[in-house]
């Protein structure tokens, strides 16, 4: 209470207008949101007819490819952590981080050393601060990735899992982002990219039935070596624009709650410097009074 | 008559879908047309123009980059990273694209910039088969 009235009112004043600045961004991130969804939605295609053709190639023959294969012994991991390239989304980017923490950690114990890649200047700032080494770092499209931006991802990715050099190989590749789960939840999820794991089979074939006896061209081989390293793209590219809807789902939620406590936060200082405006008035009242009264005494004494 | 179910699908989006008699694909092997009843077939296509003839008998065509053509029980879904109708191809910036990739194509010979021009020709393609 020691400060006087004009200072509470300039800041309810700042607090005001940074409430106005966190409302905007709130309903940006709202309209936004809904691009991010329709643009998820829109790839579902894309990744389903894929994951649909590489397990029908992998269920009806019996091809090896280096990408599926597993490694006899694996010590060079790789990780891409993928994030925002903006803050003032709650603990999006923090929560992304600490789940690819908790995954260098866990290979780290197993024995295996981590190469590190990132996406979004979030965490690439976080490394950077703590100077530990990244191997490539990608930014500037967090909020809006398109396809373009997975494949130079996929791209170096496979480069580096397929490179015959023991120093440059790397012999697992995690992806570790947030997956939208809905406009509240999302949650940072660790997957392994590489060697692949085709999760969605089509159903076990019976025993009795005729499957679909597909024909290859040119080869089935062929075919797998040109559908894998698109299957990996596409499972990036489902990656990066979940996480782009998660940023925008956490921005909206932390600016919601920004918003709310600058409400809070001007009631607050709109009570106390009203109490102080009061206080001010009651005490020139109470001055005024005890002048009166002097003088009515000193006047009372005189007569 | 059988029809077949196709779906044309690139990267980010549901190019077209619906109903179709007959498609005509480029392939690494050579041309491709597919009529209903075809063998279940997984392809690699490659930078160029798929022919499709609905039930109507209209036709349309589509320019499409490296991708895939799957065919199982009547079920076509041709997969590119991209792909555009005819209709929707810019022709002065596909040409332009095309004159700027063999312009830096030139210098270098590149890998990317011949990636580009093979996409640009399909779509000029695309447009002048519309006609």
């Amino acid at each position: 209470m020691a400060l006087s009235v004009r200072e509470y009112r300039a800041r309810i004043k700042s607090t005001q207008s940074m409430k106005k600045i966190t409302r905007a961004m709130e309903l940006i991130a709202a309209s936004r949101i809904i691009k991010a969804q329709q643009r998820a939605q829109a790839a579902a295609p894309y990744s389903r007819e894929l994951t649909r053709a590489v397990s029908a190639v992998a269920t009806f023959s019996n091809v090896d490819h280096a990408l599926v294969t597993e490694p006899t012994e694996s010590d060079h991991c790789s990780v891409l952590i993928i994030t925002s390239d903006r803050g003032l989304a709650g603990a999006y980017s923090s929560s992304v981080i600490k789940e690819g923490e908790r995954l260098i950690e866990k290979l780290k114990a197993e024995g295996k050393d981590v190469t590190i890649y990132t996406s979004g200047r979030k965490a690439a700032a976080y490394f950077k601060f703590r100077s530990r080494p990244v191997k490539q770092s990608w930014a500037g499209f967090s909020d809006q990735p398109t396809y373009e931006d997975a494949k130079a991802m996929a791209e170096t990715l496979i480069a580096a899992f397929v490179a015959e050099q023991e120093a440059d190989s790397t012999d697992e590749v995690h992806l570790v982002y947030t997956r939208f789960r809905s406009m509240l939840v999302q949650e940072p999820v660790a997957v392994r990219l590489l060697p692949l794991e085709v999760v969605e089979g089509t159903e076990a074939p019976e025993a009795g039935d005729v499957l679909p006896l597909y024909e290859f061209e040119p080869s089935a081989h062929d075919v797998l070596d040109a559908l894998l390293p698109k299957y990996v793209t596409s499972r990036i590219f489902t990656a990066l624009l979940q996480a782009a809807a998660s940023e925008l789902a956490a921005r909206q939620k932390a600016m919601k709650s920004a918003t709310d406590n600058a409400e809070e936060l001007i009631k607050k200082y709109t009570r106390i410097a009203n109490q102080a405006r009061q206080a001010g008035i009651t005490q020139e009242i109470s001055e005024i009074v005890g002048g009166v009264n002097a003088l009515a005494d000193a006047n009372a004494g005189q007569e | 008559m059988a029809s077949l179910q196709v779906e044309l699908v690139s990267a980010d989006r549901l190019v077209w879908s619906g109903e179709a008699s007959m498609i005509i694909a480029r392939t690494s092997e050579g041309d491709v047309g597919i009529l209903p009843g075809h063998a279940p077939l997984l392809s690699v296509m490659l930078d160029g123009v798929i022919d499709v003839t609905t039930v109507d008998g209209e036709t349309w065509v589509a320019a499409v980059d490296a991708g895939f053509l799957s065919v199982a029980d009547d079920r076509v879904s041709v997969l590119s990273e991209h792909a555009e109708m005819a209709h929707d191809i810019n022709l002065e910036k596909a040409k332009a694209d095309l004159e700027r990739a063999h312009k830096a194509g030139e210098n270098d010979g590149d890998h990317v910039e011949a990636l580009a021009a093979a996409w640009a020709e399909a779509r000029i393609n695309a447009v002048e088969k519309a006609r």
